[in-house]
């Protein structure tokens, strides 16, 4: 049994606005991710993919408030950390975390090795400048990144360099968990394919032990993570290995994004898209029942009825649906 | 004019008339020493009737294609030919008529629209611009309804407010409503999805097809996204630095590439059935 890197138990989390309104954005999530294994979040947008990201570094600021579950890297509960003591020891060190716009939070006045000091001297004050010089030397040679790069200026990178800096800037102190938030939506595919690769490089060399990738682009979770869970209205309504959440889908919500899908591939062309009507429900007042049920077309009055269990069904597979899955399969069968 | 080596990919479009063309159309910006040719010497026959995509990475000249193609900015050399004739845009005049034929989406939706003016004010315009400003203003209400219905929004619910009090994907099918009331002869469409998530963009497209199969008119879409291009479009057109590498049936395009620029852009592409180069997946999905 691989050792567990990341294990999350029935985390919540919200959102307080300014007219002080409670924002149920993350709902009892539970996961776990292997040492070497990934898990890609997927779901549209407004499903609380980054409000999950922000909440698993245990290091909340307004709005975001912690309300209830457990986190554990490599064992350590950091959700009862004093928030000081998660900035210190916790962030960067042990999470790494890389927003959607990462590579526009590059200071355009500092040179690309004063951001690799700032973050190795903020745990290490007694590494020197030529300690942190020839660690990120080392660091960016191991991943295939010109070493000339440490003296440029932001502006002086193309988009996806800047962005392959800003992940190897994030996780120089080999972090255990990395938390990727659409790292490549804003790149063209060559330099998504790019990033995409230096991830891969990350994981095999061990600086980085397991991994969080979030993007509504199941193509691309598809072939980069081991698991996948589909996340609506900030409940996981489907978890399970890559290849089968995609090819062979549970829950109606997975099975209508996955039908979303379009590849240049022979055949897709015939493929009829299917949308999924209206939008996610606002989570200030989440309905009742299955949050689905709303827009789902095999739902009935039960499903509004109570609130609807996570069942796990073996293989590392799970959904959140009030029907058994033999009954749902019958169910596409004939849809 | 039609060139025998290119082919529509339907047999409908093959001999259909031509609605836009171009020869040599370039645009160049800058002089001296910081001359950059955006733009350079692009030839293409748009047919009625057809859906066109033009798919390159940022920094091929897409969107400067689609400004003069919309005659935003001016043409350095070379001719644009509409319905037939040469394009004659050089009056206020004539460029509001021109614009009567061709209209456009852009990828932003929070951008496309005057804050100041509430959304009947948007609407109303584009019946007033088809020559309908003197009806009655119950008809145009019902006009304004039904454009709202076609795109699965309620007029009721959207009179009297401002284009920022929707979400991003209404304002997108709001753009869509306009198209519908103005219908033009020739949509660009210029990344209208690439802001938006993956189911939305289904939605978005299924809106924008019926609509031409409504009111039969020619789409352009402009693109980095293939597998959009490959799943919409009759002809796609393949830019790379300011030229066409290569244009033809969506079919023969991206399933047998010529270029070498379309093949790897093809590649670089995460796919579902076929492997993706270095991941995992894609020894597994070769031994399936």
């Amino acid at each position: 049994m691989a050792k567990i890197m990341l294990d999350v138990k029935e985390l919540s989390t919200k959102y307080i606005t300014r007219f002080r309104e409670d924002v149920y954005a993350v709902d009892r999530v539970s996961f776990q991710v292997e040492e070497g294994k990934s898990l890609g979040v997927a779901g549209e947008s407004g499903c609380g993919k980054s409000t999950l990201a922000l909440s698993l570094m245990g290091y909340y600021f307004p709005p975001l408030h912690y309300m209830s579950g457990s986190i554990k890297i490599d064992g350590r509960e950091i959700t009862s950390m004093s928030p000081d003591d998660v900035r210190r020891n916790i962030l960067g060190a042990e999470i790494a975390y890389i927003p959607q716009a990462a590579m526009n939070a590059l200071n355009p006045t500092q040179k690309i090795i004063r951001f690799i000091e700032d973050v190795i001297q903020a745990h290490d004050p007694s590494k020197t400048r030529a300690d942190v010089r020839d660690m990120a030397r080392k660091r960016f040679e191991a991943l295939n990144l010109p070493a000339d790069v440490l003296d440029k200026h932001a502006v002086e990178l193309s988009g996806g360099m800047k962005q392959r800096t800003v992940i190897a800037i994030s996780t120089i102190l080999s972090p255990k968990v990395l938390i990727a938030d659409e790292p490549s939506s804003a790149l063209d595919v060559t330099s998504q394919k790019m990033v995409i690769k230096m991830i891969f490089d990350l994981m095999r060399d061990g600086f980085i032990r397991s991994m969080i990738f979030i993007t509504h682009e199941l193509p691309l979770l598809y072939n980069v993570t081991d698991d996948i869970a589909v996340m609506y209205a900030g409940q996981f309504v489907e978890t399970g290995p890559a290849e089968q959440t995609v090819f062979d889908p549970i829950h109606p919500y997975s099975r209508g994004l996955m039908r979303s899908i379009i590849v240049p591939e022979a055949g897709a062309r015939s493929q009829k898209l299917e949308a999924i009507p209206g939008t996610p429900p606002n989570l200030k007042k989440p309905p009742a029942g299955c949050r689905f049920a709303e827009r789902c077309k095999f739902a009935s009055p039960q499903c509004r009825a109570s609130d609807v269990a996570f069942t796990a069904i073996g293989g590392g597979r799970g959904y959140r649906c009030l029907y058994p899955e033999e009954r749902l399969r019958e169910v596409y069968a004939h849809a | 004019m039609p060139d025998a080596t290119r082919d529509g990919a339907r047999d409908g479009t093959r001999g259909s008339e031509l609605c836009l063309s171009g020869k040599g159309v370039t645009k160049v910006f800058g002089i001296g020493a910081r001359r950059t040719v955006a733009v350079d010497h692009v030839d293409f026959d748009f047919r009625k009737g057809e859906v066109i995509s033009i798919v390159g990475e940022s920094g091929s000249g897409k969107t400067t294609l689609v400004k003069m193609l919309l005659g935003l900015t001016s043409v350095t050399e070379g001719d644009v030919f509409f319905m037939g004739g040469r394009r004659d845009i050089s009056t206020r005049r004539l460029k509001t008529e021109y614009w009567r034929g061709i209209q456009a989406i852009f990828q932003d939706p929070f951008s496309s629209y005057n804050i100041f003016h509430k959304i009947d004010a948007v609407l109303l315009d584009c019946i007033n611009m088809r020559g309908g400003k003197n009806l009655p203003k119950e008809k145009k209400t019902e006009m304004m309804s039904e454009a709202c219905g076609f795109v699965n929004l309620e007029f009721k619910e959207l009179t009297n407010k401002y284009p920022f009090e929707l979400s991003g994907g209404q304002m997108q099918r709001l753009m869509i409503a306009r198209i519908f009331l103005l219908q033009p002869k020739i949509l660009l469409a210029d990344e209208p999805t690439s802001m938006i998530d993956a189911c939305s963009r289904a939605t978005i497209l299924d809106m924008l097809l019926n609509l031409r199969e409504e009111i039969g008119m020619t789409i352009i879409f402009v693109t980095h996204d293939i597998g959009l291009a490959y799943y919409v479009s009759d002809t796609v057109y393949i830019m790379e630095k300011g030229r066409f590498v290569e244009f033809g049936g969506a079919d023969d395009v991206i399933l047998r590439p010529s270029a070498e620029y379309t093949r790897r852009l093809i590649q670089d592409v995460p796919k579902i059935h076929e492997p993706w180069d270095f991941t995992k997946r894609a020894s597994k999905a070769l031994a399936r």
